[in-house]
């Protein structure tokens, strides 16, 4: 401890102190301050661009998703237009094939009654004709017949002939 | 192109570096032959070889001297170095020389003449003889009886070691801090320096005085951080300095670590220091006590401590193992002796190397840890 107290020399204290205290002011001056700002600037420059990058990657990912989805959605909607366009191409299938059916039955019957119509209209003309045609024949023939009293006869027998053979 | 322009880059300032040295080299030998003629009575052909003489040398080397010695031809007397201004503040104010005019003595035998006052150094100290004496009287123990000590700032090898340790200081981070101009990234020497700036600031400053109010102290950790690594570095060199190993210069820095922490302490924590809160009241003002002796001696007196005592002990350590390749010349030889001596000096040099980063580091640790003490603040209460 003598030695030590021996050895303290107050003019290198001094020295020192004095040393030590303008290399600091000058250090901080002319190194520590712009080394440490620079320092800082960089880390928070590279601290931002990764926030900013990755920022940009949850972006990304979020477009991503929104075209997925928007690319789903856009699916389901052309399936289901899909659909109803082939829902209504059978319905109207089904309603034209309905529709030529009734129309087709409605045909048939009007040309069902036209024909029985003119059915009815051919046989009462072929009626009246046949009975204008057997009078007409029954005048010529009773004119024929009835021209001489021996024809009469004859006609009256060949009649009651025919009426026995009836 | 960029690389043919950095080859002449590094060409010219190794051009550069060559010249300074050549310069030194030629201005220390101008300075030897200065000081040839002014050998007196200081042993010529004094080897050191004796175990009483080394054990001298090392406590000489230990301490502070006032010129800048570097080697000494015994054959000759001739001391080649060159001499650091003193500067002293006598009974008659203030005195500046060059230390060349002590004739290397540090003895007390050679006494200057200056407006009035007669100066002598006695072991690294300067003296100021009493008025009357024309020589120093020494008692049992040789100290001084007619001579006291004179406030000594004196540029000593210490200080240019300092100074030297400040400029390198200023040149590299300076040159660092200007690169931030030219774009983020350091080039060059930046390029080791940043990383070590980051790490002082991530591993030892943060950690310990929190987020908040780390900033605010930056200046003095990394300046103190460097400084101490520097000196203790420039200590391993044979120019043989021993800057962190001066009780006053770690009192010095202990003494800045106690100021700084003392004045920033948060209001918590002289409420802790001075009354503790979920104390019973009668414990409090020992606490009290106990907490501000630990705080204003016993930490500082730790930091200081450490490094001192670290610092002055791998150097002696050093300096022994190289000594033994004399002292153990008698029993071994001078092969064996001087294999032993390398093999060994350069394992310890491997640690010291390690022990001067570690003693930067654990002063600049503690410091923040203490500054973090002081400035923490409890959310509790």
């Amino acid at each position: 401890m003598d030695q030590l107290l021996n050895d303290f020399s107050p003019g290198l204290f001094f020295m020192q102190a004095i040393i030590l205290l303008v290399l600091i002011l000058l250090m901080r001056k002319f190194a520590w301050k712009p080394i440490l700002d620079s320092l800082q600037n960089r880390e928070e420059g590279i601290q931002n661009a990764l926030d900013s990058a990755e920022k940009a990657k949850l972006e990304m990912q979020n477009l991503q998703a929104d075209n997925e989805r928007l690319l789903q959605e856009a699916r389901v909607e052309r399936e289901t237009m899909l659909k109803e366009a082939r829902d209504i191409k059978n319905k109207m299938i089904e309603e034209a094939k309905s529709e030529a059916e009734t129309q087709a039955n409605k045909l048939i019957e009007q040309a069902q009654t036209a024909i029985e119509g003119e059915k009815k209209a051919a046989m009462a003309e072929l009626k009246s004709h046949v009975a204008g045609l057997s009078l007409e024949i029954a005048e010529k023939i009773l004119n024929e017949e009835l021209a001489g009293k021996d024809k009469q006869l004859n006609l009256v027998e060949s009649m009651i002939g025919d009426a026995k053979l009836n | 192109m960029s690389l043919v322009s950095k080859g002449m880059m590094v060409a010219k300032k190794s051009i550069k570096f060559i010249a300074v040295l050549v310069l030194m080299m030629t201005s220390i030998s101008a300075l030897a032959n200065g000081g040839e003629h002014d050998q007196e009575g200081h042993g010529k052909g004094d080897k050191i070889d004796t175990p009483e003489k080394i054990n001298a040398y090392i406590k000489h080397h230990l301490q502070d001297s006032h010129d800048f010695h570097l080697y000494t031809n015994h054959e000759t007397g001739v001391h080649y170095g060159f001499p650091l201004p003193v500067i002293v503040w006598t009974s008659e104010g203030l005195k500046v020389f060059m230390s060349s005019e002590f004739h290397h003595d540090d003895n007390g035998h050679v006494i200057v003449e200056k407006g009035g006052v007669q100066l002598t150094k006695i072991h690294s100290k300067i003296y100021e003889l009493e008025a009357g004496a024309h020589q120093v009287q020494f008692d049992d123990h040789h100290h001084p009886t007619n001579a006291h000590k004179v406030l000594d700032f004196s540029i000593t090898k210490s200080v240019v070691g300092m100074l030297l340790a400040g400029l390198l200081m200023i040149l590299g981070f300076g040159a660092l801090a200007k690169g931030y101009k030219k774009g983020a990234i350091p080039t060059g020497m930046g390029r080791v320096l940043e990383p070590l700036v980051i790490y002082v600031r991530d591993e030892i400053a943060r950690p310990n005085i929190g987020e908040k109010k780390y900033r605010k102290f930056m200046s003095f950790l990394l300046t103190v951080f460097f400084f101490i690594w520097i000196l203790n570095l420039l200590g391993l060199t044979p120019l043989g300095f021993n800057v962190t190993g001066q009780i006053a210069v770690t009192v010095c820095l202990a003494i800045f670590t106690a100021i700084i922490y003392l004045t920033s302490g948060s209001k918590d924590f002289w409420v802790h220091t001075l009354w503790m809160p979920g104390v019973p009241v009668v414990l409090r003002p020992i606490l009290a006590v106990i907490e501000l002796i630990g705080f204003v001696l016993i930490k500082p007196f730790s930091l200081l401590i450490r490094l001192f005592a670290n610092m002055t002990a791998g150097h002696f350590v050093v300096m022994s193992l190289i000594a033994l390749m004399i002292t153990m010349k008698e029993a071994f030889g001078p092969v064996a002796s001087t294999g032993m001596s390398f093999v060994l000096a350069l394992f310890i040099s491997v640690i010291e190397i390690l022990v001067a980063f570690l003693q930067a580091f654990i002063f600049t640790m503690l410091s923040s840890l203490f500054i973090g003490m002081a400035v923490e603040e409890h959310d509790h209460h």
